[in-house]
């Protein structure tokens, strides 16, 4: 089965660190940063960036439409 | 391979569909109105009729809704988007109405109007946004409220002898014979989200087909109403709201599911 390889990209002044993707994350990629950004919210980033499957979870949970997802199969 | 050869234009998989605003959501973190909203406009975006839509959204969270639907908005007053969803659906026939009400808004002031819609068929979809509780004013008790829920004006949890029982609106309109399509889903988790997504689109394609009313409840949270983080909230609401709210079609083609 092709592996497929995936990331993440996170509008950081949309993102509100509700934490929603991190929990649906199948492979436990996703991260909170313990910066903050222009309001003052910790934003998602890709902790484990080599996991990422791309299997767009993350996005479609977020309440705020901020991830867009990219993937290759290899 | 490293992170600029994947994140390349040919190789997006999942972006923010266009026909949401670029406005920052204004509701408050983890909220499931923002997965709504996003669902709604991709399957308008899917089906081509962003030109052909209208929507309704009368008071509560939901009337900043034409913020982010980058589609023709038009405001009720409380309670009253099923009637003015008639109202526009008759002048327009042609054109894909729906409404976007919350659980104060539809199952308490609104109740008549809703009931009246759902009974009449009018050919529109009804999305209702049930997060049992009040959230724009302060997390007041709502008709949906679970029996022992606590909510800013029931501290002590909802007593069913005095403050009467949770309605269930889902099941009552699907009791009607002018409704068609009758689902009651989430959005807290992306299985539920592509469920949801697919009501949405088996709705509007009722619709397109004269078919009648298609009415959509998804049960939500409301995190800073409840009193708790995002994802405790969507916790919560998967052991305490769905036991009670059951996910899953009630109506279906016009014909109730048999449980």
């Amino acid at each position: 089965m092709a592996k497929a390889r995936g990331a993440i990209v996170v509008d950081i002044e949309k993102c509100k660190g509700c934490e929603v993707c991190v929990v649906n994350c199948p492979t436990n990629v996703i991260r909170l940063t313990r910066e903050v950004n222009g309001k003052g919210y910790h934003y998602a980033y890709m902790e484990v960036p080599e996991a990422c499957i791309g299997c767009a979870n993350c996005a479609v949970v977020c309440p705020d439409g901020v991830i867009t997802v990219y993937q290759v199969k290899e | 391979m490293n992170l600029k050869d994947i994140i390349k234009p040919e190789n997006l998989v999942y972006s923010k569909t266009p026909l949401l605003t670029d406005n920052v959501m204004s509701y408050c973190p983890g909220c499931s109105h923002g997965t709504a909203h996003r669902i709604i406009m991709e399957v308008i975006e899917e089906m081509g009729i962003q030109s052909e839509t209208i929507g309704v959204a009368p008071v509560g969270c939901s009337v900043l809704a034409y913020d982010f639907m980058n589609i023709d908005m038009a405001q009720a007053a409380h309670g009253r988007a099923p009637a003015v969803a008639t109202g526009i659906k008759r002048c327009w026939p042609e054109k894909y109405v729906f409404t976007y009400q919350g659980d104060g808004d539809l199952a308490a002031i609104g109740t008549a109007e809703t009931i009246h819609a759902c009974n009449r068929g009018e050919n529109i979809m009804i999305v209702f946004i049930n997060n049992g509780i009040y959230g724009m004013t302060g997390g007041q008790m709502a008709p949906t409220t679970l029996p022992g829920m606590k909510s800013s004006t029931s501290p002590f949890g909802r007593d069913v002898a005095t403050m009467g029982n949770p309605i269930k609106m889902t099941d009552l309109v699907a009791q009607l014979p002018g409704t068609y399509y009758v689902t009651r889903q989430a959005v807290h988790k992306p299985v539920n989200v592509r469920r949801t997504k697919k009501a949405i689109r088996i709705a509007l394609e009722n619709q397109k087909l004269n078919k009648g009313l298609s009415f959509i409840e998804i049960v939500s949270s409301c995190n800073s109403g409840w009193k708790m983080t995002p994802v405790q909230a969507n916790i919560w609401m998967e052991e305490n709201m769905i036991p009670f709210y059951p996910l899953g079609d009630l109506k279906v083609d016009g014909e109730l599911v048999k449980k």
